[in-house]
């Protein structure tokens, strides 16, 4: 199914997908019981809003889709998430940094999303909006608390920033297909851009000035990351397919 | 930071059983974020009710933290953080004076009266 729709929803899908299992890593090695809860209910809030697009795209592609056969039975290039969500954990300051970034930019994107033609976007996206608004309040606390901490916490953001400044350019530029349908993502780079600099400058942290912004995630061509993701995501129902809980 | 915490015997008591007036210096590791006891109030009108404790570094991490660790499963609609170090609690050694002349004064509950059957939820 190439109709521009099918790929917009399997676009916003991946996007929540690919950073639920990031987050997920996470389970049991989180930094304090209360934080590693924390981010494990983000990672499962994201998990939520993956299945519903999921849904929603198997029941217009027809045929055999089911959510499950979209989100672990599509290869490398099928996936159209950006390459922000794919990139690694490291540490507690990069997985809050690429949280802060995308949860600012799904904040914006689904404010608008929820005014859809499609009812069943808008009512995804109206929904997902209570969570991710949590999800920014709590991820900007965190940049603050680090970049503003001890002088390690603001090496380790400005290693973060390093990371990851390079991959939040491509959030804003439209892929082929939310040309024809979805939330024009080039009208809120400049308020996407406005909440960050407040943010990092009440963190204490450099933006880099002139970065050259690595594109391709949302047409299927990935970091080296992605392909591990899969592995680990996809093991199981390509050892054993269809098995279930 | 060495400061006198005021505590009988609430949360972790020393083995030696002493309790009161102890300087904390010793479990005031700088590594180890203050303890918080939380109190969710589960509907609008109820009161708020003790459900634990947890670690945070200010009382706003502390309140997103109870969001997160005591509220996933719908159970509350408000929460109060308060650190741990400023509940006093009573001596269990205190029981008997504090606690036991009260069995025998069973004239203080209020079972001697009819209560007229119009009167409800008493």
């Amino acid at each position: 199914m190439n109709d521009p729709l099918n790929k917009y929803i399997l676009h916003l899908a991946d996007n929540a997908l690919i950073l639920a299992q990031r987050n997920g890593e996470w389970c049991g090695h989180g930094p304090i019981l209360e934080q590693d809860i924390a981010i494990t209910n983000i990672s499962l809030d994201l998990l939520g809003q993956a299945r519903n697009f999921y849904q929603y795209a198997a029941s217009l592609q027809g045929n055999d889709a089911t959510e499950d056969s979209l989100a672990y039975l599509r290869i490398e290039n099928e996936y159209r998430n950006g390459l922000l969500v794919e990139q690694p954990n490291i540490d507690w300051a990069q997985t809050i940094l690429r949280q802060y970034f995308f949860s600012a930019y799904q904040y914006l994107l689904y404010e608008k999303l929820q005014a859809s033609d499609d009812a069943q976007l808008a009512a995804i996206a109206a929904k997902a909006l209570k969570e991710v608004s949590y999800h920014l309040r709590w991820s900007r606390e965190w940049v603050i608390r680090l970049g503003d901490g001890t002088a390690e916490s603001n090496r380790r953001m400005m290693q973060a920033v390093d990371a990851l400044w390079r991959y939040t350019g491509e959030l804003f530029i439209p892929a082929d297909y939310e040309n024809q349908v979805g939330v024009d993502v080039s009208l809120i780079k400049d308020a996407w851009t406005e909440q960050v600099n407040v943010v990092m400058a009440e963190a204490g942290i450099q933006l880099p000035e002139k970065t050259f912004m690595q594109t391709g995630g949302k047409q299927g061509i990935h970091t080296e990351h992605l392909g591990y993701i899969l592995a680990e995501l996809q093991y199981v129902q390509r050892a054993y397919p269809n098995s279930s809980w | 930071m060495a400061f006198q915490i005021n505590k009988n015997f609430y949360g972790d008591i020393p083995d030696d059983g002493s309790g009161a007036n102890l300087p904390q210096t010793a479990t005031e590791n700088k590594n180890e974020w203050p303890l918080w006891e939380i109190f969710i109030r589960s509907k609008q009108g109820l009161d708020h009710k003790h459900v634990g404790s947890l670690h945070a570094a200010d009382a706003a991490m502390a309140i997103e933290n109870a969001r997160d660790v005591y509220t996933r499963r719908m159970e509350g609609v408000s929460i109060w953080a308060v650190e741990s170090k400023y509940v006093h609690a009573s001596n269990p050694d205190d029981a008997e004076s504090f606690y036991e002349p009260s069995e025998d004064k069973i004239y203080r509950h209020p079972t001697f009266y009819q209560l007229p059957d119009e009167v409800n939820h008493m």
